[in-house]
């Protein structure tokens, strides 16, 4: 039978295998990833054709969308967010379970867009920290899987202290996050 | 219903008090002061040849180098039985820019109003709820009038040193 994902790096004999815990949770994490799509305009119509069975977010291991923020490990930002719209995007994220992850998909979910205007919230790091940026105006799908990919490699390779590190506490209490 | 007609009727009733022009396009503009403006109103609604019904819709405008009537509220008001429209118009200071309130004649007039208080800072007097319909609770201006800049001040990526500036 075909392996679905590769083994992580380890020491292979007769009857047993030996590799470190971060890889093996690595692995179970970033393949099955739970994303909450929080999506407002043309990006969400792009992530559906993600969804959809041309391009099958499915064999990520993501077909599984949560809808409730506290199951979910990936927030999916796509599209233009407001200023008013800013608390709740925040508000999802602070309901979200450690670990989790954020992909702003799109120019507006960067950095407002072509939105430069006083009513539109200019990137959602002004929010929520972000882990990967997709650019484009909207990005094809294609792109999309890109930034989930590499959310993949991120939490594939995350060290399972990251989440206690004086680095990570620092860069919450930079977006005031308790 | 034409515009001769029109003007006939509501001449009549208000004399002097208005001013009348038919633009490029045919459409008769009334231009009323802000204290007969009910008035006005209430005889376009009720004048049984007139019939006028439907406020279609009202918006702000600004102009700054207008001075003493800066604000401007303008209004489209519609006889749905004789399929007639007119475009009414109501200036204001920038300094105390209060207009009666039309909600208690058309209950379309309650959003509309709300919307222009929120982009031009038009006080509309009598209206149930003075409040931001639009934009966030907290912003602190309105963000339509010509002083204000349409670029957003936190803004990172058309920074100069972008492009080598």
């Amino acid at each position: 039978m075909a392996n679905i994902v590769d083994a992580p790096e380890g020491i292979e004999g007769a009857g047993f295998f030996a590799t470190s815990l971060d890889k093996v949770i690595g692995l179970a994490r970033a393949n099955s990833i739970w994303p909450l799509p929080f999506a407002t305009s043309c990006c969400g119509i792009e992530f559906m054709a993600t969804m959809g069975s041309n391009y099958d977010l499915a064999r990520f291991g993501s077909e599984r969308l949560s809808f409730s923020p506290r199951q979910a490990d990936l927030l999916m930002v796509m599209g233009t967010i407001s200023k008013k719209m800013a608390p709740i995007v925040r508000q999802v994220y602070d309901q979200m379970a450690e670990p989790k992850w954020v992909l702003a998909v799109g120019a507006c979910a960067s950095s407002g867009g072509i939105f430069d205007t006083y009513s539109v919230l200019q990137g959602i790091d002004h929010v929520v920290p972000v882990d990967v940026y997709v650019p484009g105006c909207p990005p094809r799908p294609e792109q999309i899987i890109d930034g989930f990919m590499r959310i993949q490699d991120l939490v594939k390779n995350e060290p399972l202290r990251r989440r206690y590190s004086k680095e990570y506490q620092e860069l919450q209490e930079s977006y005031n996050i308790k | 219903m034409g515009n001769e007609q029109a003007i006939e009727i509501i001449s009549q009733k208000f004399g002097e008090l208005l001013s009348f022009e038919v633009d490029a396009y045919g459409m008769l503009n009334i231009t009323t002061p802000a204290d007969t403006m009910i008035e006005l109103f209430t005889f376009l609604k009720n004048d049984a040849s007139l019939n006028m019904s439907f406020l279609t819709t009202l918006c702000g405008i600004h102009y700054p180098f207008q001075k003493g009537a800066e604000l401007g509220v303008v209004y489209h008001i519609h006889s749905l039985e004789n399929n007639y429209r007119i475009r009414i118009k109501v200036w204001t200071s920038i300094d105390e820019p209060n207009i009666p309130s039309l909600t208690d004649l058309f209950a379309s007039a309650n959003w509309q109003e709300r919307e222009t208080f929120d982009f031009y800072g038009i006080n509309f007097v009598g209206h149930p709820k003075m409040e931001r319909i639009l934009n966030m609770d907290e912003m602190t201006y309105h963000p339509l009038r010509k002083e204000f800049p349409l670029e957003d001040s936190t803004r990172e990526d058309k920074a100069d040193r972008f492009f080598g500036r």
